[in-house]
């Protein structure tokens, strides 16, 4: 196995006896992105000579005893986190020339904990997409078939997870962003609660409704990147004070037990077979494990991707107002007047999706339409978070398909945005309900693309659905495979 | 004021709050600094930087709610005031919309006609500040965003004044409060007190009111009873020629003395407003109100009723005293450790005032201080002194610091109240002005004060003169 190949609680145990450095496995992750990246476009910034002197850093801690699980484990963010002295682009170009001069706190907090900041991921433009082809920096590509999406927004940190370009990332998840691309990419991917995680710093695409999360390579390492940025934040007046569980003390426990609820609003038709089945004998390893599964209803479901285009793009069009062209980014004036600077900047900095958001959000708030759209939509909100409530009242978590499909092929979805919107169908109310989902691999389909499968858990009950992925995976382990591109690279062991 | 149609007049009012930091961030917000040096990622506006309320904020929102009269809701909510403008570096203004934490207030206003008046309050809500644009020579401008983030209050009244001076009287009494409390300083040339008039007229007797301007641009009290007359006058005028009155917004101009129209209703921003989803919704518990309530000082309007009532003070002597809350507590103070509230009354509106004045300081930094200067009334009660050379010993007070007991003794201001001594000076008095004795004697009363005079003046004051007026009648029997 190569170095590049494992997890961080494998890698922390090299670390700690000495049999390896973080200087050398920084190293063997910047040659891995060098040579995989031009390929995969999942890195819009490197960061090599930082990555290096923080590895050496995390060499002395290492040494000193003063060791967290993350201490010289590289990672890498989605360009969405403000880095201190990192360009921050958040896939766009109007932010193309910005340098963030201060830390997100949850890159503070891994920067605490002595990780190495390997670099800043491709993502959709202000995470508004679910293919990261929305991206200044051009498209990312499915490690498991070039041809294909990674999904997005967070792609850049799916894949460079599947690509071993980073032991871990950080991405996050408005509507599905997090865990669709881990499930095209067949790695770990987790949406916690809503205020689990701080979201200072995060630049923000709908606030109501985005998470900041990890992506591994699997359950365990994907606890451990959860603890590691979990907790209360002072400059998040949304983030909530309720203790951090240890989320490793229990995630061995198993689901003995365990009620496991099946929405059927989500087996729908234009479920792709593959991914069905896949479902199935998901349920049929529960069963094994002793769990027990029953079928539970989710009935407004049907009302949460409309629900989310307007609340999301609602927010997002005032969220995006700071992108002015008068304090930092992009600015295109021609002297002609304070308007036209403004508009000209906008229109040159902005791509079509985020353009087509911001008007949609416009319109949603205008007056005389906000009654019909907004405050429906939000209406409409707290019917699916009960729907949720109510269902957690029978059981303990719900297991869906994560996608209707498999990875689909570049462009295909590009002229036909609301296609394109359906691809969260599973993913979006979660979030509007605010409760936490994760994505892991759940097989293969017959063209070799991963699937994944989601459980969502209630309100804050991260733990629970860590422990019951652990299972899983430990039962019907698909994560020791590969996609190909990765069998010349790396340092071998 | 034209007496063919009635005058509506709703205001507006954005206090600038006196709070050591911003509202949604822990930067400083002192002012005259180097611009953008008071500044942080939350009020710059940067990617990915949010809002903290400030709790300081929200008690300074409570106490002049109570203050006012108003209600104060359980639970209220910040909104997003979506509009583009250089100086408002989100894009977006952080205000409340529906649920802000006041409604439902007032306050009594003392009209012409006499009398109180009741001017609803709809709402107070907080809000942050934008920041300043500074024009520099040719065609560029810069952002200052300092003053970005800072809170503000607005303060929203019903359309209940009904002429240009009650709307004065409103907003003086507004003003009074607000200082009163701490929660502003109230300077409006600097715009910590600033103010927005609606202005409509209608004929008598019709129920529903007249299209309205809004006035902007009126830092002084004198300002915004110029622009509200001249604009009553300008829309009574358009309606006699058979105009409209249109929505719009007009700016007054202080030079010419006029108002002119800045952006008509077509041209209004829809400012798209929503809960700010950064914000959880704000909740005040009884218990916060009621901890707030009880910290309140004594308002204006009860000490005016307490000095009348309690204390016995003229209507005069009230208004002046109540006027400041500085001049209020020091006259306050003075009373406690005096007793007599005319006499101490006539001493912070005469001597201590005119040397305010005449220093130019306020009355927090006069060096006479309550207890110095009930040393020096103590000493007239006892006769140590007269008021005239109370005078004296209080300006001594006010360079040197020292007690009335050490400057009397000091400069040997003792009165005299030996019969002897004044009586050897009477006759001395009496025997340099014969021909005046004698008138006196004849019955030209208003001699008395020569005598006396002249005898204070040769005792350099220090004689009773008391004593001395008692002994020229004996003198003249």
């Amino acid at each position: 196995m190569q170095l590049i190949d494992q997890t961080i609680h494998q890698l922390h145990q090299r670390l700690t006896s000495g049999e390896i450095s973080s200087v050398e496995l920084t190293e063997a992750f910047l040659v891995r992105i060098e040579k995989t990246n031009e390929q995969l476009n999942s890195y819009i910034t490197i960061c090599r000579e930082q990555a290096l002197a923080d590895a050496a850093a995390a060499d002395l801690r290492l040494k000193s005893g003063d060791i967290d699980l993350l201490t010289g484990i590289p990672l890498a963010l989605k360009d969405i986190f403000n880095s201190e002295g990192l360009r921050t682009t958040c896939g766009s170009k109007i932010l193309d020339n910005f340098v963030a001069p201060y830390d997100a706190t949850a890159v503070e907090k891994l920067k605490q904990r002595g990780a190495v900041i390997l670099g800043k991921l491709n993502m959709d433009e202000f995470a508004m997409g679910s293919s990261n082809e929305n991206s200044a920096a051009g498209p990312v590509r499915n490690p498991w078939d070039a041809e294909r999406v990674p999904g997005g927004s967070s792609g850049g940190s799916a894949a460079a997870v599947a690509a071993r370009q980073a032991v871990a990332t950080l991405g996050t998840d408005t509507g599905g962003s997090i865990r669709q691309p881990a499930a095209h990419c067949g790695v770990v991917g987790l949406k916690p609660t809503y205020g689990r995680v701080s979201r200072y710093g995060v630049i923000a695409y709908a606030s109501s409704l985005d998470q900041v999360g990890p992506v591994a390579r699997d359950v365990e390492d994907c606890a451990i990147m959860l603890g590691a940025v979990a907790g209360y934040d002072p400059a998040d007046s949304t983030s909530v004070d309720c203790p951090v569980p240890d989320y490793l003390a229990t995630l061995k426990d198993g689901v003995q037990g365990k009620k496991i609820g099946l929405p059927k609003e989500y087996f729908i038709e234009g479920l792709d077979p593959e991914v069905k089945d896949a479902v199935y004998q998901a349920i049929d390893t529960y069963r094994q494990l002793g769990a027990e599964i029953v079928e539970v209803s989710l009935p407004h479901t049907d009302y949460a991707v409309a629900c989310y285009y307007l609340i999301a793009t609602a927010e997002a069009s005032s969220n995006l107002a700071r992108y002015d062209g008068v304090r930092y980014g992009v600015r295109v004036d021609t002297g002609d007047g304070l308007v036209n600077m403004y508009q000209q900047s906008r229109a040159a900095g902005f791509g079509d999706e985020v353009n087509r958001r911001i008007m949609l959000g416009t319109y949603a708030l205008s007056s005389g339409y906000y009654d019909a759209y907004y405050l429906k939509a939000q209406k409409v909100r707290t019917l699916i978070r009960q729907d949720f409530l109510d269902a957690f009242e029978q059981v303990d978590l719900l297991l869906t398909p994560v996608a209707p499909t498999p990875a689909f092929k570049i462009v295909e979805k590009m002229d036909d945005p609301l296609h394109m919107y359906l691809s969260d169908i599973f993913t979006i109310p979660v979030n509007l309900a605010g409760t936490c989902g994760l994505s892991l691999p759940g097989g293969f389909s017959s063209e070799g693309l991963p699937i994944g499968l989601q459980l969502i858990g209630k309100p804050f009950a991260e733990a629970e659905i860590l422990q019951a992925a652990w299972a899983f995976e430990s039962a019907a382990d698909w994560s020791g495979r590969f996609p190909g591109l990765s069998a010349d690279c790396g340092g071998e062991i | 004021m034209d007496s063919r149609y009635e005058v509506v007049i709703g205001l507006e009012v954005h206090t600038q709050l006196t709070t050591k930091t911003k509202i949604f961030c822990g930067c400083s917000k002192d002012f005259g600094q180097q611009p953008n040096s008071q500044t942080c990622p939350v009020c710059l506006g940067l990617p990915g930087a949010l809002p903290v309320l400030n709790k300081q904020v929200v008690e300074n929102a409570i106490k002049t709610g109570l203050a006012t009269n108003c209600q104060i809701a359980p639970r209220s909510i910040f909104a997003r005031k979506n509009y583009f403008y250089p100086d408002l570096p989100k894009g977006y203004q952080i205000s409340q919309f529906e649920l802000p934490i006041c409604e439902h207030g007032w306050l009594n206003i003392e009209t012409e006609e006499g009398g109180p008046k009741k001017i609803g309050i709809t709402r107070i809500h907080m809000e942050e500040d934008a920041g300043k644009l500074l024009h520099s020579e040719g065609n560029s401008s810069q952002v200052d965003l300092n003053r970005a983030c800072t809170p503000l209050l607005e303060v929203v009244s019903e359309p209940d004044m009904r002429s240009a001076d009650e709307a004065i009287a409103y907003l003086k009494q507004l003003h009074q409060i607000v200082v009163y409390l701490g929660v502003c300083d109230g300077n409006m040339e600097e715009g910590s007190f600033r103010c927005d008039a609606n202005v409509s007229i209608r004929p008598w007797g019709q129920q529903e009111l007249g299209t309205r301007s809004e006035l902007k641009n009126l830092n002084s009290f004198r300002f915004i009873k110029q622009a509200i007359e001249y604009e009553v006058e300008r829309q009574a005028e358009l309606i006699d020629d058979g105009g409209k009155v249109v929505q719009e917004t007009r700016l007054f101009d202080a030079d010419a003395g006029t108002t002119r129209s800045m952006r008509g209703k077509e041209e209004a921003h829809d400012y798209r407003y929503f809960p700010d989803p950064d914000l959880v919704p704000l909740v005040v518990s009884e218990k916060w109100i009621e901890t707030v309530r009880a910290g309140l000082p004594e308002l204006p309007a009860a000490k005016v009723s307490r000095y009348q009532q309690e204390l016995g003070l003229p209507a005069y002597d009230t208004g002046v005293l109540s006027a400041e809350r500085e001049v209020a507590d020091y006259f306050d103070a003075l009373v406690a450790l005096h007793g007599n509230a005319k006499v101490c009354a006539n001493w912070v509106m005469g001597e201590v005032s005119r040397a305010l004045n005449e220093n130019g300081i306020s009355v927090v930094d006069c060096p006479v201080s309550p207890e110095l200067l009930a040393g020096v009334l103590q000493r007239i009660d006892d006769n140590t002194i007269s008021g005239k050379i109370a005078k004296t010993v209080f300006e001594e007070i006010w360079k040197s610091g020292k007690t009335a007991d050490q400057v009397i003794e000091d400069k040997g201001l003792k009165q005299v109240t030996d019969t002897g001594a004044i009586e050897g000076i009477l006759d001395e008095v009496i025997a340099a002005n014969q021909g005046q004795f004698e008138e006196l004697k004849g019955g030209k009363d208003k001699l008395t004060g020569f005598f006396v005079g002249q005898v204070m003046k040769l005792s350099k004051g220090k004689a009773n003169p008391g004593m001395v007026n008692q002994l020229l009648k004996k003198k003249l029997s």
